[in-house]
């Protein structure tokens, strides 16, 4: 530790200076400079937001249409045909329970589609960077050719469970977390990504899209059963054809019901077991917790008891989200790892062209900054450098460039392989997948090895601002001087 | 001229932040949110091993009561289904009043201990509940002698 004895008195007075807010100091007075941007509009993965945040699904959102459009045309149509004539002959508590399980469905599919399903926010950089030298550490820095995959182990009551490694979001995932590629988001207890309702189901919004299909499987019977109902009731009177000319929709109806019963019915039913037993559809599918890998082989995740299992899944505590959409951008806070489709970085751009105006002072910054304690994993790798590489005359490390260019056109390729965990959701229809073990390792990988090794040799050259408000502050200080 | 120089000085002697260390997840008991109270040597030199470890374990179990499946919680799920989730409109989850005092939590140990042993603890929910990131602040004023009697008139000022 480097510390002059003349400065030891001034550390209690400094350190007692320290936000114990987590923002870092000196970032009140530059609050102004940054425009106001929320939290979800620079958002790196591949999500729509709507109504400034507060709504959040997925990509492609057609099919969500088309089933809010089939349930509102159905329901619509049993209330205005066939509910009068029901609520006469029957009983006017049809209508009602109609209405309420119509309400119940429409509540739990928004509920369903607009949350958040549980994303996990990418890696800041420093984490990543943290990371990186930890796993560079355990494989040894040579590690040949082909980095090997990068899995950790751990032991989970009794169970071994690999960890595998994000390479989009630069983290290990959590036991049950999945990488979504439609989102392009790591998904805490991933399930699967439903295009019916146009998100991902995860860990946060697993129980409502539970109660959605099953409210749904309950909808869908009693407007079957009660347009039957009518049709026979009518056809008592008039005859089969006759009843039928008099309520046309009901033909409509019964044939979008009978198709749906099916795959409904057995959805709830599937997703009932997998609730009663603690698994995730991608767990089932991949057999993780089968008696048929192994006698020893069992789910570590199951409370024992069914009854445990479902107030767990359905009636638990709920996690708030992690991602914080609607908070606003601080342009000193960490930056998660950027996007590859090149989203700029609202904090760099100004303060890489404070960098530039400081060129020519920066050539003294890095005597400095050498002579201190050197900085372990402080380089970024990742998109704020991007910014900073073509302003030129910056002391970059060279090797920087070909790992971002080499970082970018990996990504595509593992997220096609390697992280096809996901599998679309059609009425029970299993797509096969490629489980990263059987997946080749991307041939993107071989150039990419070197450079992250190299990287690694700088230590502390290149600072960048956007993390470090404070030596953002201190290049501002030297123009400041230089101007004198 | 000379407060902007003075400025400098004081920017230049203040706290920056020399390296993080970050303390990750424990997940040998399942998915619920625990840290591992493994004590990461670079901290040796800055903090007592016990210090760090009892804010650990006092934070994990501050997580586990937040995620205790009990009679609370399931009463509380129910009647925010019977309310069709309305409720949350008005009223705060268990979650998120946890959230709270643990953020509080973090805040005093902070104040009291961290700070002063120049480290800040950054609460988990700001890192999605990966990692305990803990700021290693180190004092810049090693970048110059001729400075030093700067030093001590920025440090009395800032008393």
């Amino acid at each position: 530790m480097q510390q002059l004895g003349v400065a030891e008195p001034m550390r209690e007075c400094e350190y007692s200076q320290i936000s114990t807010r987590s923002s870092t100091p000196m970032e009140t007075p530059y609050k102004k400079r940054t425009p106001k941007k929320r939290k979800w509009q620079a958002f790196p993965g591949r999500n729509k937001f709507y109504c400034n945040g507060r709504i959040m699904m997925a990509r492609q959102t057609g099919v969500f249409y088309l089933t809010l459009v089939l349930i509102l045309i159905t329901s619509g149509l049993f209330f205005t045909f066939d509910c009068p004539f029901l609520s006469v002959q029957l009983t006017p508590a049809i209508p009602v329970i109609g209405g309420v399980l119509f309400v119940f469905v429409l509540g739990t599919l928004f509920r369903t589609s607009f949350s958040d399903p549980g994303v996990l926010p990418r890696a800041t950089p420093d984490e990543a960077a943290d990371l990186e030298r930890q796993i560079d550490v355990a494989n040894g820095s040579s590690s040949g050719y082909r980095p090997p995959p990068r899995t950790k182990e751990v032991v989970i009551n009794g169970q071994t469970v690999k960890l595998k490694y994000c390479f989009t979001c630069k983290i290990f995932r959590p036991p049950r977390a999945s990488h979504c590629s439609l989102c392009d988001n790591c998904v805490e207890r991933f399930d699967h990504h439903c295009p019916w309702v146009g998100n991902c189901v995860g860990k946060r919004n697993y129980r409502f899209f539970y109660m959605f299909i099953l409210s749904l499987s309950f909808l869908t019977i009693f407007i079957f059963a009660f347009v039957i109902t009518h049709v026979i009731l009518r056809s008592h009177r008039q005859g089969f054809l006759n009843a039928l000319k008099d309520t046309p929709a009901s033909v409509l109806e019964v044939v979008v019901c009978f198709f749906s019963v099916w795959s409904i019915v057995g959805l709830s039913g599937f997703h009932t077991y997998l609730i009663s037993s603690n698994q995730t559809t991608n767990e089932d599918i991949k057999g993780s917790w089968s008696s048929k890998r192994g006698k020893d082989n069992y789910n570590p995740y199951s409370h024992g008891n069914i009854f445990t299992n479902c107030c767990a899944a359905l009636c638990g505590p709920l996690p708030p989200s992690l991602i914080d959409r609607r908070g606003f951008v601080q342009s000193d806070t960490p930056l998660p790892t950027p996007p590859t489709n090149g989203i700029t970085m609202y904090g760099s751009t100004q303060s890489q062209s404070h960098m530039a105006a400081a060129t020519p002072l920066m050539q003294s910054e890095p005597v400095i900054l050498t002579d201190e304690a050197s900085l372990p994993g402080r380089t970024s790798l990742g998109g704020p450098c991007s910014g900073a590489l073509p302003l030129g005359g910056q002391p970059t490390p060279p090797t920087s460039t070909p790992n971002l260019s080499c970082d970018n056109g990996m990504l595509p390729l593992r997220n096609d392989h390697s992280e096809a965990l996901h599998h679309h959701h059609t009425d029970g229809v299993h797509h096969h997948f490629l489980t990263p073990e059987e997946a080749p390792s991307p041939p993107g990988m071989l150039p990419c090895g070197s450079p992250l090794g190299h990287s690694h040799t700088i230590q502390g050259f290149y600072n960048p601002a956007s993390q470090d408000s404070l030596h953002e502050d201190s290049v501002r200080g030297l123009v400041k001087l230089s101007s004198v | 001229m000379s407060t902007e120089f003075h400025n400098l000085q004081e920017l230049r002697h203040s706290v920056s932040v020399a390296t993080k260390v970050f303390i990750q997840r424990d997940y040998s008991q399942g998915t619920t949110c625990r840290f591992q109270t493994k004590f990461p040597s670079e901290l040796d030199s800055r903090i007592e091993r016990t210090l760090l470890e009892d804010t650990v374990k006092t934070l994990n179990s501050y997580y586990a009561e937040t995620e205790k499946m009990g009679g609370q919680s399931y009463l509380e799920g129910c009647l925010a289904c019977a309310t069709a989730y309305l409720i949350f409109l008005c009223m705060e989850t268990r979650y998120e009043k946890m959230l709270k005092k643990i953020s509080g939590y973090i805040q005093e140990q902070n104040e009291k201990i961290y700070a002063p042993r120049g480290l800040l603890l950054t609460d988990p929910i700001e890192r999605g509940m990966r990692v305990i990131e803990v700021s290693v602040f180190e004092d810049r004023g090693s970048s110059g002698s001729s400075h030093s009697s700067s030093v001590s008139s920025g440090g009395s000022s800032q008393r």
